[in-house]
């Protein structure tokens, strides 16, 4: 019978129909961190529980790590605390971990795909909203709250309710300096920020298949802004030739039947969708958001709205959020001073990301007035990136070069914003206090538009900077 | 191994009125109180970047006015507890003393942590939550109920319908909402479905 991947997998997964009306999911790849795991291992002890499958659960550290200066003990006496209670809890129950040592440290999210332990077909749970991102793999991932780390590790289950599948079909060609990030504000603009509620999102269409795995991944990570739980997009052969020779994924003639295995979880031709929403690449734009949450964006070169303009359900949201951001309705975003940039993140954090930020700032200098910081996702995008002279690049620029780790993104490190510094921010979220000044404005845009910003100290056209003379 | 989670039929209690959609897990508890490893306390720190924010210019958070103390619903609109996944944001409320959150909507996630924590979340149409918040301002006296069995909120004499999934009511209403020992029971069918995955015999050859 005609199905989608989702139902493939989640079929494949269910374990039976719970008493109280849900599903028991088994989770095939439970990921952990040090922010959301140290009650969930303390409310396992006081059960007396055991973890059920250690070799199915894998830890790191991103949220807290500073990305300046990383030697133990941490001066954070907190963050010291939840790195070394990660430590013991992963020590006591035989959980693999990868610390700051082992070469293989980065954001959760960034480090499962490119360990391999992410793989087409199954479900990932992390207690980390951006659980989203493995979706872009054809997995079913999603985020969970500590107490669901607690029921992953007891368990290696889940109590669910299935989703409705809405597909997203995006076609085109994408214009010059549209990037994967536009594709998903625009996307979430459209919707709405609650418009995935009860939906799995399945990014489809021709724009889609021509993506690399970054750029799948970074659509899929902001599934959970358009108030979708998960993401994904149809394993394929870029899928396959992603995974082929990463460390956790098998090797030799087992390859290849696993690789059979990952096409044929795609969704049939003939599959059945709740809902089917239409994308035209071509329209994009290079996108920003002016507000306090990811739906609030324009493209660059639009006008910021006015509030009269709104409906009356979104108007006192509207002029809330102008107030907040200090902006003025009606005035174009282009040329706005920003104060700081920030490339980064599990959502723009990864290799070809960093790539493309490198590309705007060869042989230009940061504006006097900002300070910049580019954070790689991982440890061992840190080293690609290094190995290729990226780092050069941006220092010889005036921008930081740092560590891998959550960095900006949440400010839960000393990688924060002071008072009400505007931030252009490669990142997930917009939200009021977001990077960690309670006043502090986050603007979200593509790595190579926070690249711009940075070196002209104000949001720009992307399309001018890389072609000139063509105007948009 | 068994625990004991205790049917959940109806609460009762005063109402706080949040007003405004798409409140974020970020501003229920700002991220540098997410550095810590108990949840111990947490609910001094609720709101708190809002609240400070109130009280710089001169007014009152709703959770700091007159009322608010010992109320025990949470009246709010759209998409409540969208953004991160932080347990720290349902812990908080339930530890500051709400039971039930009556909103138009609910993000997933956060819902699904309420679920598994013992915060009753119910969803109602922009009308009751407008009446019911403008009930509980006129008088943050006014007792409210939130009624499992019969799916309404009432205030007085007046009852509005509330709704949420029925696993979820059912799980409330017979003690089961706590899955943990639910996913442990019978776990012969667990391995049945470990035994199906392709990827656990491969992957585990090369961990």
């Amino acid at each position: 019978m005609a199905g989608t991947l989702f139902e493939k997998v989640w079929n494949a997964h269910a374990v039976r129909l719970l008493p109280n009306g849900q599903t028991q999911l088994y989770v095939g790849l439970h990921l952990v961190h040090e922010v959301t795991s140290p009650q969930a291992f303390d409310m396992l002890g006081a059960r007396g529980w055991p973890v059920r499958a250690p070799h199915r659960t894998f830890a790191t550290m991103d949220h807290i790590v500073p990305t300046a200066a990383q030697a133990r003990p941490f001066q954070d006496v907190m963050a010291e605390a939840m790195a070394g209670a990660l430590e013991r809890n992963c020590r006591t129950h035989g959980i693999p971990m990868f610390d700051l040592s082992g070469g293989a440290q980065g954001i959760v999210h960034v480090i499962g795909p490119e360990l391999g332990l992410t793989q087409p077909g199954m479900t990932i749970a992390c207690g980390d909203s951006h659980t989203s991102t493995h979706g872009a793999f054809g997995a079913l991932a999603f985020g969970i709250g500590t107490s669901q780390v607690r029921d992953v590790l007891a368990s290696q289950c889940v109590a669910m309710s299935p989703l409705q599948v809405r597909q997203i079909r995006i076609d085109g060609a994408l214009p010059p300096g549209v990037f994967a990030k536009d594709v998903i504000l625009a996307v979430i603009r459209r919707l709405g920020i609650n418009g995935g509620h009860g939906f799995a999102y399945e990014y489809a269409g021709s724009t889609i298949a021509g993506m690399s795995m970054d750029e799948r991944m970074t659509i899929c990570n902001m599934s959970i802004e358009g108030g979708a739980l998960m993401g994904y997009c149809n394993p394929d052969d870029t899928t396959v030739a992603y995974l082929r020779g990463r460390r956790f994924v098998p090797g030799g003639d087992d390859f290849d039947v696993a690789a059979a295995g990952w096409r044929a979880l795609a969704s049939d031709a003939d599959a059945t969708y709740a809902d089917v929403v239409e994308f035209d690449a071509a329209t994009m734009a290079p996108t920003v958001t002016w507000g306090t949450h990811p739906g609030q964006s324009i493209a660059v070169d639009e006008r910021l709205p006015r509030p009269a303009d709104m409906p009356d359900a979104e108007r006192a949201g509207v002029e809330d959020a102008l107030t907040f951001m200090h902006l003025t309705a009606g005035r174009p975003i282009a040329g706005q001073k920003v104060d700081v940039a920030f490339i980064g993140s599990c959502t723009n954090g990864r290799l070809s990301d960093l790539r493309e930020a490198a590309r705007v700032a060869r042989g230009q200098k940061v504006a006097a007035h900002v300070r910049a910081l580019v954070v790689p996702g991982s440890q061992q995008v840190r080293w690609a990136a290094e190995a290729e002279g990226l780092d050069q690049i941006f220092e010889d620029a005036g921008f930081e070069w740092r560590r891998a780790g959550c960095s900006m993104c949440l400010a839960m490190n000393p990688d924060r914003l002071s008072g009400d510094e505007l931030c252009a921010s490669s990142s997930n979220r917009n939200f009021k206090g977001r990077q960690g000044s309670p006043t502090g404005r986050t603007l979200l845009m593509s790595p190579a538009m926070v690249a711009a910003a940075a070196l002209a100290g104000e949001v720009v056209d992307i399309r001018r900077v890389l072609h000139p003379g063509v105007s948009s | 191994m068994n625990v004991s989670t205790s049917a959940i039929t109806r609460i009762e209690g005063r109402a706080v009125v949040l007003r405004g959609s798409d409140i974020d897990t970020d501003r229920i508890m700002p991220a540098r109180f997410l550095r810590a490893i108990t949840f111990s306390g947490i609910e001094a720190h609720l709101f708190a970047d809002d609240r400070a924010a109130a009280q710089a210019a001169g007014a009152l958070h709703p959770l700091d006015g007159p009322g608010a103390a010992g109320a025990t619903i949470l009246l709010t609109q759209a998409n409540f507890g969208c953004g991160s996944s932080r347990e720290h944001a349902p812990q908080a409320l339930l530890r500051w003393g709400f039971r039930a959150v009556v909103a138009e909507s609910f993000s997933p996630i956060f819902a699904g942590n309420a679920l598994t924590i013992g915060l009753v979340c119910v969803t109602a149409s922009p009308h009751t939550i407008a009446e019911a918040m403008r009930i509980a301002e006129a008088s943050p006296d006014n007792a409210f109920c939130v009624d499992l069995e019969h799916l309404h909120l009432g205030c007085g004499s007046t009852r509005s319908p509330v709704s949420l999934p029925e696993s979820q009511r059912h799980a409330w209403l017979t003690g089961q909402w706590d899955a943990t020992s639910l996913l442990l029971a019978d776990y012969d069918d667990v391995e049945r479905v470990e035994a199906r995955l392709p990827y656990l015999r491969t992957t585990s050859r090369n961990a």
